[in-house]
């Protein structure tokens, strides 16, 4: 008993040390040296060389010129990346329920010009509350809405979309996707900066 | 559902099918054989660390004392993993200078991890330190995981050894195993693998958090951490713990899809490899493939029904102007899909890895009764690493004695004979789960502390809390993750379960195996039923099902097939 009581503590001691830190080190080393953009979170910086965000993180968008996210369940107000989550209502959830049907109504309202139903990421919360990404139809469904906002006629405004696009990994796996934050800079960079807009319950712009 | 959908799935599976071989040899020949692979490379390494921890590598253990090795280093690890969560605000690492860990949930969050549960009832990114992150809690995804790998072998050579009547009753080393195992398995597949991670967007650093201005002149922090070095072992280890609150979900731990796949191939890989490992030991190729097959007939009629219900779309949104040919998106993300959504779902719950990609508290009612049922059945559809082995070969014992009743024979497996107290252990083994999840769920239901964490109303919050204790007595450690379940009642109860459901049942296990181990082979005959056909794994598979059906089925029944059928008639709570 004292020696399996001797061996189990000297054997804690050892495989901490070797897999809860030499490890962990190891690999923020080798990290560090081959992918340092990636290591350091894929941070992304505007035309002036601020960051402005990561390409993999969602970020709120209100601004009518700018495409806009998924709801989100992270944080208060949605998108904080301190805090992800997922909504967790369930398949019989009145709260659930609610908050689809309010979204519906703003974006119907939002987007007069647009197309057909509502695709459904555009009511859903995401598993993360940080989906970087929209579906190709949730992107086409706001391209009117982005036009009229921007003055630009709504095909070069597909170009970009197309341009930024991306297809399932390998051609396999996945979904079909296009990340919002890089269209909308890619947006900025072809057609400026839009104007900013009064804020709309805390998740737009508070500056 | 899309073809495409179904192609993902298929490959999934074949990838699975092609690491088994190959993975189930290596991991033969470093758990039974004298020399074990690369000895220029890992050798000076292996005996350096036994001679650290004062391990003399040609020693055998019975039974009992291989069993209180396991315990007392799982009871030690789990006090150093306690103790680094309260002092984290001392200790290195910590620069958001997080407060202590509550004791409650540090409790819960120590015996969450030493029982290879990864159960969160705390969030990451708010809550742990790097050093506990790295230290507390990705150390025991290696050794919780090497531990039950460990335990694993040990019930398999008590099943396969042909001891001589003179020989000592010895069913291996732990501490050879443990290291072994972490050495030549979980180290050197960890390493690149999380670099392969970093390189698709998988953070690595230990940074403070950035703070930063959006496009749209927001302010935005984003969470860092040395990520990539956890998520692996998370997912090699069927751990399940994730770094951040979302886990799988979280970009920064599952950027694209192709880290999906890899991460999932990472969870099923061990599992499966080890029902080779399995057949080599029982000298019988066949053997392992049987059970290979009862789990793959199982992992089949389990994604099947996921993927439908989920393409089918939200139950309250039909009737909405919304557009569901994606399916139920609540809680998935875009990247993914419903086809990785589900898939994922059940691969974790299958194994008791119990990592997540999307909220399964959001799931249709029978989406989320496949997660519900896979853990009810006790994790052995690949199971975690491990466990899935060690449990799987106990309702191999039950097959083997149900089908000796039915033809009036002594049961037998691999030559030795099945009795009375074999089969005793057996069924405690099978008894202790349903006992612990069913009573403290109906505990929960009655005690005002119980139904004041539910995030859903009706027959939901019943799925949420029956739920919480299912995926604890599996050691799985996903949820419907609506329940709050960080309170002092929910702490301290599903800590408890994880270990009753960890420990009671790797003592019964390692019984059956110092049991077993020293009887005599009779050779097979005509009358002996045979362990490694088709025929085999269909029993198998029924046992299973039978004996999961009989427990579980009232209480899914008031859970998520009557809020299925209440869904249906547009009912909401």
């Amino acid at each position: 008993m004292r020696k399996a009581l001797l061996i189990a503590l000297r054997t804690t001691a050892v495989t901490l040390i070797l897999t809860g830190v030499i490890y962990p080190y190891v690999v923020t080393g080798l990290a560090q040296l081959l992918f340092p953009w990636r290591a350091n979170g894929s941070l992304v910086t505007d035309d002036q060389g601020q960051v402005i965000g990561s390409e993999l993180i969602g970020q709120g968008f209100a601004n009518p010129a700018y495409f806009q996210p998924r709801p989100s369940a992270a944080g208060d107000k949605g998108y904080d990346a301190t805090s992800s989550s997922g909504s967790n209502l369930g398949p019989t959830s009145q709260k659930l329920q609610e908050r689809a049907t309010q979204d519906l109504q703003r974006l119907q309202e939002e987007n007069p010009g647009a197309p057909g139903l509502v695709p459904v990421e555009l009511v859903t919360t995401s598993a993360s509350g940080l989906d970087p990404h929209l579906s190709p139809q949730a992107v086409l469904w706001q391209i009117p809405r982005v036009a009229n906002a921007r003055k630009i006629a709504p095909e070069r405004i597909s170009a970009v979309v197309e341009a930024v696009s991306e297809g399932r990994d390998i051609g396999i796996l996945g979904e079909p996707r296009v990340n919002v934050l890089v269209l909308n800079l890619a947006l900025d960079r072809q057609f400026g900066r839009p104007a900013p807009v009064q804020a709309r319950d805390g998740k737009g712009p508070t500056e | 559902m899309s073809v495409n959908g179904w192609v993902q799935i298929l490959m999934f599976f074949l990838v699975i099918l092609a690491v088994t071989k190959p993975l189930g040899i290596y991991m033969f020949r470093v758990f039974e054989r004298d020399q074990q692979p690369l000895p220029r490379f890992f050798g000076p390494i292996e005996r350096g660390i036994y001679r650290l921890c004062g391990v003399d590598p040609r020693e055998q253990q019975t039974w009992t004392q291989y069993t209180l090795a396991v315990l007392l280093f799982s009871a030690i690890t789990l006090l150093v993993t306690y103790a680094i969560e309260r002092l984290q605000h001392g200790l290195p690492l910590n620069p958001q200078h997080f407060d202590p860990v509550p004791p409650d949930l540090a409790f819960n969050t120590a015996a969450s991890f030493t029982t290879n549960t990864n159960w969160q009832a705390y969030s990451g990114e708010s809550t742990m330190s790097y050093l506990t992150q790295m230290a507390g809690l990705a150390w025991h995804n290696f050794i919780s995981a090497a531990a039950g790998i460990a335990v694993a072998i040990a019930l398999a050579r008590g099943l396969t050894y042909h001891l001589r009547p003179d020989d000592a009753k010895t069913i291996g080393n732990f501490w050879v195993d443990l290291i072994r195992c972490t050495v030549y398995v979980l180290l050197p597949i960890c390493i690149p693998v999380a670099l392969v991670l970093v390189s698709q967007g998988i953070i690595q650093n230990f940074s403070p958090y950035v703070d930063l201005t959006t496009l749209e002149g927001a302010k935005q922090t984003l969470a860092m951490g040395p990520v990539a070095s956890q998520e692996v072992i998370k997912e090699f280890g069927t751990n399940g713990g994730g770094f951040f609150n979302a886990n799988s979900a979280h970009p920064f731990e599952n950027p694209n899809p192709l880290t999906n796949f890899i991460e999932m191939v990472l969870i099923f890989a061990i599992s499966a490899a080890l029902t080779y490992t399995y057949g080599r030991m029982a000298r019988d190729q066949k053997q392992g493939w049987a059970l290979f097959a009862a789990m793959a007939l199982m992992f089949f009629l389990g994604v099947a029904p996921a993927y439908y219900f989920e393409s089918t779309g939200n139950p309250v949104m039909h009737g909405l102007a919304v557009d569901q040919a994606a399916g139920n998106m609540e809680g998935k993300e875009v990247r993914f899909g419903v086809a990785n959504s589900a898939l994922w779902a059940t691969v974790t719950t299958d194994t008791s890895c119990g990592a997540v990609n999307s909220m399964h508290d959001s799931y249709t009612p029978l989406g989320g009764l496949v997660p519900l049922a896979n853990i009810q059945l006790s994790e052995v559809i690949f199971g975690g690493v491990g466990s899935g082995l060690y449990g799987m070969l106990v309702y191999v014992l039950l097959a083997v004695f149900i089908a000796g009743l039915m033809v009036g024979r002594t049961p037998e497996y691999l030559g030795k004979k099945i009795e009375a107290r074999e089969i005793k252990l057996a069924m405690l083994y099978v008894l202790i789960f349903p006992l612990v999840i069913l009573y403290f769920s109906a505990w929960s239901v009655v005690a005002p502390y119980g139904v004041s964490s539910l995030n859903n109303a009706g027959p939901h919050g019943l799925s949420e809390i029956l739920y919480a204790y299912s995926e604890a007595a599996g050691n799985n450690g996903s949820a419907f993750a609506g329940l709050n379940a960080n309170t002092p009642w929910y702490n301290v109860s599903i800590g408890l379960t994880m270990l009753i459901g960890r420990f009671l049942m790797i003592v019964p296990a390692l019984a059956i195996a110092g049991s077993l181990v020293g009887k005599k082979v009779v050779p097979a005959s005509l009358g002996t039923f045979p362990t490694n056909g088709a025929l085999f794994a269909v029993l198998l598979v029924s046992v299973v099902i039978i004996v999961g059906a009989l427990t579980f089925f009232p209480a899914l029944a008031l859970g998520p097939i009557v809020e299925h059928f209440l869904a249906q008639a547009g009912k909401v709570f």
